[in-house]
């Protein structure tokens, strides 16, 4: 047992939440101070509980492996808004609970989303792609890409892995998207939740009665109750619906704030897995994560005492200049393998590999479809997501009408062909 | 290089079937963890320490 006293703390900080005005993929500025003085520093969270916050990659990496903290959602506080007590997880949610009742639904999961099993979906992707694309162009040459693509291509393909009908998709979206909105209220996310299990629970009746080739189905088989089975599916659903939408959407924004990078990609297609491990760096849209303490753990010369939670900034840690040098800028031929994107530790994204898929195919493809493809607004007028679990845009209004004389460099380079 | 995997602790994100399929690869029944070559030569081993770098449940284990 060590006995010596912890160096005196500096005062405790709040999260920072506020992103620098024009600088749309960047975290909070705040961020970078804290993790040069201080990677794991005392937070002051909303409803008055000191914690701590952690920012630089190592100590975030090491407290997601490290089984001495918990992922049990009575347990957390967050940093962002005074939730008051937090109750357990719903049941069926993987999220909020710890080994070994994690073990257990893990397990029944992970078959289902090997790398194998969701490149075996690349053929799908392309065809969903292929469709929104022809679509696109049709009506163009104008669309919001959240609503003509980014949203629907990974919804459809959720919808087909897990067996949810698409059509149905007015019973689900919203309430799910309400479930990830910080700013809901208490009663807002108890109806969007319950109307979602509603809708969940009536499926899974339906699986068991006429089985179809689908998640859903075969999980009907495993060792379930219809309730567990109902909060899996609301999960899976939900996490599938808004992530790897916000990476194609912002993941365009970023490609198309870059023209180097995004010129790069254009001309060299087998940077496309490189591509999406660096945009999933460099936007680290799902942002952040909290764990609580079991135990007092001394780390970082610090003392973490039982109870007390610390917020992981993932996005805070994938632009650690000491893992990634020179982090603020997105560069596809970095090896960004070991950034937290997908998270880390035993509760590192499920569909990880899904959603690799989903952006490889999807972001290429676009390109490769409108070669002038370029933002209709300027790029401080996209609007962006604010005060959700999930960063991203709104809306990206984008273009690939032929450029005009008025648009053009001066010296004519991309005239009208 | 003695390379080792817990598939107890697997939790099945295939980061090291992505990092290198020559060497690792899922059981395609419960999506864990399988080693396709437990002494990969040389040229591949900087890879292998890289996939028990990353991998997020600490399940591979390699000595040298």
């Amino acid at each position: 047992m060590h006995h010596h006293t912890p160096p005196p703390h500096p005062e405790p900080v709040t999260l920072p939440v506020n992103r620098t005005e024009g600088c749309p993929f960047d975290p909070p500025a705040e961020l970078a101070r804290l993790r040069e003085e201080r990677p794991l520093t005392r937070l002051r969270y909303p409803d008055g509980h000191m914690g701590w916050l952690a920012t630089g990659h190592s100590v975030v990496r090491e407290i997601l492996a490290d089984r001495r903290f918990s992922s049990r959602q009575e347990l957390l506080h967050s940093p962002i808004m005074d939730l008051g007590e937090l109750p357990p997880a719903m049941v069926g949610d993987l999220t909020g609970i710890d080994a070994p009742e994690h073990t257990r639904y893990r397990r029944l999961l992970i078959g289902s989303f090997t790398v194998r099993r969701m490149r075996a979906l690349t053929e799908r992707v392309e065809q969903i792609t292929t469709e929104h694309l022809d679509a696109m162009e049709r009506e163009g040459p104008t669309a919001d890409l959240v609503e003509a693509y980014a949203r629907p291509v990974p919804a459809l393909m959720i919808c087909e892995l897990l067996g949810v009908p698409y059509a149905d998709r007015e019973l689900f979206q919203d309430h799910a998207a309400t479930l990830l909105t910080q700013s809901a209220d208490e009663q807002e996310r108890d109806t969007a939740l319950t109307a979602l299990h509603e809708y969940l629970r009536n499926l899974v009746l339906a699986k068991h009665t006429e089985p179809t080739d689908d998640l859903l189905s075969d999980l009907t088989a495993a060792d379930l109750t219809d309730e567990e089975l109902t909060g899996i599916g609301s999960l899976l659903l939900v996490a599938g619906l808004d992530t790897t939408a916000n990476m194609i959407a912002h993941g365009t924004f970023a490609l198309l704030s870059n023209p180097d990078q995004l010129a790069a990609l254009r001309a060299d297609p087998d940077l496309a897995d490189q591509a999406v491990e660096e945009l999933m760096r460099y936007l680290t849209i799902a942002d952040p994560g909290v764990r609580a303490a079991l135990e007092d753990v001394e780390l970082d010369g610090q003392l973490i005492r039982a109870g007390e939670c610390v917020t992981l900034s993932l996005q805070a840690a994938n632009r650690d200049p000491s893992r990634f040098p020179d982090p603020d800028t997105l560069d596809l031929r970095r090896k960004a393998t070991g950034h937290l994107g997908f998270g880390h530790g035993i509760h590192q994204c499920l569909g990880q590999q899904l959603a690799r898929v989903e952006m490889r195919v999807a972001i290429p493809a676009l390109l490769a479809r409108f070669p002038s493809l370029r933002l209709a607004v300027a790029p401080e007028d996209v609007p962006m997501r604010a005060a959700t679990n999930i960063y991203g845009v709104e809306r990206l209004p984008v273009t690939w009408a032929p450029v005009t004389w008025d648009e053009g460099e001066a010296d004519g380079a991309q005239r009208r062909p | 290089m003695e390379l080792s995997v817990d598939r107890e602790r697997c939790v099945g994100a295939g980061m090291c079937v992505l990092g290198v399929p020559e060497v690792f690869d899922q059981d395609a029944e419960d999506g864990r963890v399988l080693v396709l070559d437990a002494e990969p030569p040389p040229g591949r081993r900087a890879s292998v320490r890289l996939a028990a770098g990353v991998c997020p449940a600490g399940a591979i284990t390699v000595r040298e």
